[in-house]
């Protein structure tokens, strides 16, 4: 119960403080030219500097439209990021989620001053250290030792730092044996480790980190993101964080800001916006119908629906309903070596497991095919849940892969009265047979 | 309000903030890309730094060859190699500072693309690594001045020998300054590139390294006075061969004008770092 007060006790306190931003971004948009540069550039350009010295406004700077790649393009110009305005506390692990294309990476680098944005301003207190790509500058030819020295002061340390620093980073990167090879030799993820290695013990108040972590073998990983939580834990320090991995978004941040067409979708606890993200990235209805968009020369992709057995696809799913996917395929000709391979995902977006009708001895045959697969009841737990459709032929070749080709909500079932309402820990919360033998 | 940040990133700075302050911060990252740049030019070569000589050896002997023996170019008196070699090594200084500097913002895409650091520090290390680069081949220069110092009357030194410094100081802010200006136009028109790669050697041409200043006709003198480097090509021969035509107003002349193309080329070159990112 004490400590249960004294967390009470802390957010009393919380509040009363004043809150310290580290980054405040104000009505940041930046601006990128469509097609090729090339002619029509000094025509802009003079047209430009017509209006400026007119005292008019930049006669480009209206006619942008919004980062939707949907649409055809109208204009010459678009806006990578529109009219972005938040602010990070100090100490905030901050996720930045969005599909490709989304504005993440010209948001960092409009942050870490790779480049100027169209309007709005950016303010940040303390040192900026950007680690959009590890290793950067880093020189071949030289050995780890030199290559350690002038990464280091590429991403701003000085020497004296880095000196101190030195043994630390070897021994971070594991690489005492190579310190006076040069880098010409070292393996790729050896690279990456040393990479890392400098940039993790930079002491900068505000970090940026880029999907570097995608690199680099397992144990790598986790030693990477374990040191990045001490350096936001410890420190104190301030971290903006993008990535695709959102597991490793929602272990590592905790807010997220989800932007979609250079745009904030959404902006807050770091598990709501995940689950935004991934709902948003597929329709979250129980039945999708398409006209032509997944057509091949051998099928076409007609309808997939969700439901719980015998119930329409309207009434919510619950953790005691037996689930139905219900596939319909055209297929055009006979090509018995077809399957259908689907894989679950969780919210997360990590596989939990991969079904199919192989071992079935179910056969597509021409013309139409309506496949119903069966999840026993209780199987799936509460949760968001999506589906990778896959056409496999020959038991080896896709033919077709949609990824999040459908998304499913399981809600929790009407459980007795009094009973606890929550969610059980577990992905899947099957129905085994017991027994029980008494004496 | 706004001294609580440290940092405020906004669309357009003024034309002339430039932050000093920063740059001096990231000398270190200065001598390292120096040592980057001097150290990794011969890894993995036999003859290693000998190569700094080779270049201007060859250029000697063939501007000898040609110029001296099959045009017969006057070199108001002076010894042959010796005339060639001056030139040579003072306008490889400039060339070079010149040419490294002219491609930063392409060379360095990549990097800029990735971290934030002032930008100026790359042509800085460049003309750094000239300098060191002149230092050995006017080592050559001194090794083979000395010689004829002794064996030869027609040289005669000058005790103008002070203004030796202010002359490098020109000729890597010239090369300095033209490369900033080339470095920061070209992110955006790439036909400079191919401009930059005949100009510089149109540019020697029209400079006093393969003739003396004398020999040109009383009416071209005006054209040829125009360039700069004409100037401090010239001094330098009057220092050490006692050959040239120093006057003071042409290295006044000289001074201002790398003074401008200086902060012109610094100007422009603070400009386009913000955004080359989007063009390059």
């Amino acid at each position: 119960m004490t400590v249960k007060l004294d967390n009470v006790g802390e957010n009393v306190i919380k509040k009363h403080m004043k809150k310290n931003i580290a980054i405040k971004v104000e009505n940041l948009s930046k601006q990128y030219r469509l097609g090729e540069i090339g002619t029509g550039t000094l025509s802009h350009d003079l047209n430009r500097f017509y209006a400026k010295i007119r005292g008019k406004e930049d006669p480009y700077s209206i006619v942008g439209q919004t980062n939707d790649r949907t649409v055809s393009a109208e204009s010459d110009y678009v806006w990578a990021l529109k009219d972005i305005n938040f602010e990070v506390e100090q100490g905030e692990v901050l996720g930045i989620i969005g599909r490709n294309g989304a504005g993440k990476s010209t948001l960092l680098k409009l942050i870490s001053q790779i480049t100027a944005p169209t309007t709005g301003t950016i303010k940040a207190k303390g040192r900026i250290a950007s680690l959009l790509e590890v290793g950067t500058g880093m020189h071949p030819e030289m050995t780890a030792r030199e290559n350690i020295f002038l990464n280091g002061a590429i991403l701003g340390m000085t020497k004296k730092e880095i000196k101190a620093k030195f043994d630390e980073i070897i021994d971070f990167a594991g690489c005492q044996l190579y310190i006076d090879t040069p880098l010409k030799r070292f393996s790729s993820g050896m690279r990456v480790r040393l990479g890392f290695a400098v940039a993790a013990f930079l002491e900068p108040e505000i970090l940026i980190v880029d999907e570097v972590l995608a690199v680099g073998d397992a144990e790598f990983q986790k030693k990477a993101i374990g040191k990045m939580k001490d350096i936001s834990a410890g420190g104190g320090r301030t971290v903006l964080f993008v990535s695709h991995n959102m597991a490793s978004v929602k272990s590592f941040c905790n807010k997220g800001i989800l932007l979609v067409n250079g745009h904030i979708e959404f902006m807050g606890d770091v598990d709501l916006t995940v689950s935004k993200y991934l709902l948003g990235s597929s329709q979250n209805l129980n039945l999708k119908q398409f006209n032509n968009e997944f057509d091949h020369e051998l099928f076409s992709f007609k309808e997939i629906r969700i439901s719980a057995t015998d119930k329409t696809t309207i009434e919510p799913l619950t953790e005691y309903d037996e689930i139905s996917v219900e596939t319909v395929l055209h297929i055009f000709k006979n090509e018995e070596s077809l399957q259908l391979t689907y894989v679950l995902k969780n919210e997360s977006g990590e596989p939990i497991f991969t079904f199919s009708h192989k071992k079935n001895k179910i056969k597509l045959k021409k013309n139409l095919n309506r496949l119903i697969c069966k999840f026993p009841k209780g199987f799936l737990n509460i949760g968001s849940y999506y589906l990778d459709a896959y056409l496999i032929k020959d038991s080896r070749e896709t033919i077709f892969l949609e990824k999040d080709i459908i998304s499913f909500n399981i809600q929790e079932g009407l459980r007795p009265l009094g009973s606890w309402m929550g969610k059980e820990p577990g992905i899947i919360k099957p129905i085994f047979e017991w027994s029980i033998e008494n004496n | 309000m706004n001294n609580q940040w440290d940092i405020i990133i906004q669309p357009k700075r003024s034309v002339f903030d430039i932050n000093l302050k920063q740059l001096y911060k990231y000398k270190d990252l200065l001598f390292l890309f120096v040592k980057r740049d001097v150290v990794t030019i011969y890894k993995q070569t036999i003859l290693g730094p000998i190569w700094f000589f080779v270049q201007p050896i060859l250029t000697m002997v063939i501007y000898v060859f040609v110029f001296g023996n099959i045009a017969k170019i006057s070199t108001d008196g002076i010894p042959q190699p010796l005339f060639y070699l001056a030139g040579i090594v003072m306008w490889n200084y400039f060339a070079e500072s010149f040419n490294q500097t002219a491609d930063t913002f392409t060379q360095n895409a990549n990097l800029f693309g990735k971290v934030f650091f002032p930008r100026l520090i790359v042509p800085l290390s460049k003309v750094i690594s000239a300098l060191i680069k002149f230092v050995i081949q006017f080592l050559l220069f001194l090794a083979l001045y000395l010689y004829f110092l002794y064996s030869s009357t027609v040289i005669q030194p000058s005790y103008l020998i002070i203004l030796l410094p202010l002359l490098l100081l020109l000729m890597a802010g010239l090369g300095l300054g033209f490369g900033l200006i080339f470095s920061s136009l070209t992110t955006k028109y790439k036909d400079l590139k191919f401009l930059i790669q005949f100009g510089v050697q149109l540019l020697m041409y029209a400079t006093p390294i393969i003739y003396p200043l004398s020999t040109i006709p009383e009416n071209y003198q005006f054209w040829i006075k125009l360039n700069p480097i004409t100037h401090i090509i010239e001094t330098f021969k009057t220092i050490f061969l006692g050959s040239g035509q120093f006057s003071t107003n042409g290295l006044l002349y000289a001074c201002v004008f790398t003074l401008f193309t200086l902060v012109f080329g610094v100007l422009i070159f603070n400009k386009t770092e913000q955004k080359f990112m989007d063009t390059v």
